[in-house]
């Protein structure tokens, strides 16, 4: 499914900040892969270079999704071939309908891929259900996009929004950042209700307490732009007991 | 004196080319008062501190220049869906045959054409009334100039709630046309009226609108003053307002290589509001001024302006916009903000906010800001497979948005959205 080879990327106004150092990564189809590591490993950089945030230069390395080239797309582009990355922040954006912005996006991926755009009862009648799921109730739906949401309601809308464009690729950037336990439940039951043998996940966290809930096939500690060690679901428990710098020290 | 003369000089070759239309005895009264204002004013040149940011010399000049017609394509008229009384005006002069009969429950309408025959004695309280209050402490003496000489326009009382709006459709005829409009409204207690304006008055327009706002009435006016990239115009709105009365006014501009509005509003009854609101989006040659000077006479009013602008390829924004609290006006609640939103690098906005506050229990707040999209929101967008084109048009609703909940009427509100989302269509790179 993704294929990462070597991936260098350093800050476009600033070459001398390099960010991820050579970094390899292969997810399969159907598996959920965890990224660990500690503040300024490079976690989100990856999650920004794979979905084509401007602000970054790759110098060296691939990155493919099903075979083809995702840094040579546009975002747009690389959403339509099947990637989704959840925001650790979502975005407000003021007077732009919640709805509007979902069957908008909905509508421009089918556009790119040949398919025929939803009409505006097909996509009501399948939004109510993805958000009945998500308990986001009508309200949330027709307020501007994010704008008034608690941290929860804003997570609940980035899976909600995963759920109606049926990605292929999902990346989580710590999307259990600012949540509550109870709220963490309930963004873990919806990523766990799209898990199928088609799609992966690509799940970045600082802690291991989402992974309880997201039970991740591979885990990968990532440290200075690399994965420094990966392993089943234990690791991230041995993180969680021991910390980080045990095992940079270990590569070190 | 150089300057002065200089001014008078200018003024007296503009006043050369005007006649004093017919009139009965009231309205030639008016109108020589008005005459008197504009020689005593003069007409302002480019050192009037009002004008700093905006050449009138176009709109002062003797000649208009003059104005290519302009086709706007496969694009309805505005308010066109809308269910109203609708009267046309072809160069400023009122089409009979192309209007709807001006019979609404609750509304007299009466042209000012016949108005001095027909001694309509409400009219008396409002033509040329509001406008002289509203020279001081800023003269506006093309808002004189049009009470002196505005041979045409529409006067309305209104008594009751108006079932429908009133439409003004101005036609942009011919390249060398020159008008002015002058019309009155008055709403009576309790009353409550919609008026509609569209399109531009004529190569060169001069606009005035006076609005008399009596107690616990509600006045809503809403203005697509067309495409037509180079008609110039000058508007002025001076409204009275009663008390427990309401006054909403929002403006789209569409291009248009010169277009001033003023707004001069006045809360003299309590616990009234008074809404002004703007929405202008230029590519090119666009220069678009605001001008809002709003006075809180009364206590326990609220005003609101809020102007955004969209400004592309060289196209230029002005805003000028006050708030006056007198010391009567205690508890007052004043909010302004003007923004714009820079497409590329090469166009400017210049604002001018201003406070002058006599009260000690008010709150005001003011801002002003200019940017360009935020890449964040739009790369979130991107991120959801909206194309780039798509996601620059969806963020620059998104931050007109503001200014278009000030129309209160959704079906209107969505004529004004359908036209900004054409534009966009029409200007995206």
């Amino acid at each position: 499914m993704l294929e990462i080879k070597n991936l260098h990327a350093e800050l476009e106004e600033d070459s001398e900040v390099k960010i991820l150092r050579g970094l390899d990564l292969s997810i399969k189809a159907g598996t959920v892969h965890a990224i660990m590591g500690p503040n300024g490993s490079g976690k989100s950089t990856l999650s920004y270079v794979l979905s084509g945030r401007g602000g970054y230069k790759v110098t060296a390395g691939s990155a493919t999704l099903d075979g083809v080239d995702l840094l040579a797309m546009e975002p747009e582009e690389r959403a339509a071939a099947g990637l989704f990355l959840a925001f650790q922040y979502p975005v407000e954006i003021p007077g732009v309908g919640n709805m509007t912005f979902l069957r908008t996006a909905v509508n421009a991926q089918r556009k790119a891929r040949g398919q025929a755009e939803m009409s505006a009862a097909e996509f009501l009648k399948a939004v109510r259900v993805k958000a009945k799921e998500l308990q986001i109730d009508a309200e949330m739906l027709k307020r501007p996009v994010n704008v008034g949401f608690s941290g929860g309601e804003k997570k609940r809308n980035e899976i909600l929004q995963m759920a109606m464009l049926e990605p292929k690729m999902c990346i989580l950037d710590e999307t259990d950042s600012g949540l509550d336990v109870d709220a963490m439940k309930l963004v873990a039951d919806g990523v766990n209700a799209l898990r199928d043998a088609g799609r992966s996940f690509l799940v970045i966290t600082h802690y291991q307490r989402l992974l309880d809930h997201i039970v991740p096939d591979v885990v990968h500690i990532m440290s200075n732009g690399r994965m420094i060690r990966t392993g089943g679901a234990e690791l991230a428990l041995e993180v969680e007991r021991n910390g980080y710098a045990d095992l940079k020290a270990e590569v070190a | 004196m150089a300057v002065a003369s200089a001014r008078q000089t200018d003024t007296a070759a503009r006043l050369a080319t005007l006649a004093a239309p017919d009139a009965g005895t009231w309205l030639r009264g008016a109108r020589a008062q008005a005459l008197e204002r504009v020689k005593t004013l003069g007409l302002p040149g480019r050192r009037d501190e009002y004008w700093k940011f905006t050449d009138p010399r176009d709109l002062a000049a003797p000649i208009a220049p003059r104005a290519a017609l302009f086709d706007p394509g496969d694009e309805a008229p505005a308010f066109d869906a809308i269910d109203r009384v609708n009267l046309v005006f072809r160069d400023g002069v009122f089409d009979a045959g192309a209007s709807d009969d001006p019979a609404l429950a609750g509304v007299e309408i009466e042209m000012l054409s016949r108005a001095g025959q027909a001694d309509i004695h409400w009219a008396r309280d409002v033509f040329g009334v509001l406008e002289s209050q509203g020279q001081a402490p800023v003269p506006r003496p093309f808002a004189a100039l049009n009470s002196a000489f505005a041979a045409e326009g529409v006067l309305i009382r209104v008594t009751g709630r108006a079932a429908k709006p009133v439409a003004l459709e101005y036609i942009h005829s011919s390249e060398a046309s020159d008008a002015m409009l002058h019309h009155c409204v008055k709403l009576e207690s309790g009353a409550e009226l919609t008026l509609l304006e569209s399109g531009p008055l004529a190569a060169r327009g001069n606009i005035v609108l006076e609005v008399d706002v009596a107690d616990g009435a509600r006045f809503h006016h809403i203005r697509a003053q067309g495409r037509d990239p180079e008609c110039r115009v000058a508007t002025h709105v001076f409204a009275r307002i009663g008390a427990q009365a309401l006054f909403k006014s929002f403006t789209l501009s569409a291009n248009g290589a010169l277009t001033r509005n003023e707004v001069v509003v006045d809360l003299q009854g309590a616990d009234a509001s008074a809404h002004v609101a703007g929405a202008a989006v230029g590519d090119g040659a666009f220069h678009h001024d605001d001008t809002v000077f709003i006075t809180h006479t009364a206590p326990r009013c609220e005003s609101r302006q809020v102007f955004k602008k969209v400004l592309k390829n060289g196209a230029r924004g002005v805003f000028q916009g006050k708030i006056l609290v007198r010391q009567g006006a205690q508890k007052t609640d004043g909010y302004q903000i003007s923004q714009a939103l820079m497409l590329d690098d090469d166009s400017q906005f210049l604002a001018k906010p201003e406070l002058e506050i006599y009260a000690d229990d008010v709150q005001c707040s003011h801002g002003s800001t200019t940017g360009a999209i935020d890449e964040t929101a739009l790369f979130y967008l991107r991120s959801r497979g909206v194309p780039l084109r798509q996601a620059q048009a969806l963020m620059v609703l998104s931050f007109l948005a503001q200014a278009l909940e000030e129309i209160a009427d959704p079906v209107i509100a969505a004529d004004i959205q359908a036209r900004l989302e054409g534009w966009l269509d029409r200007h995206s790179t």
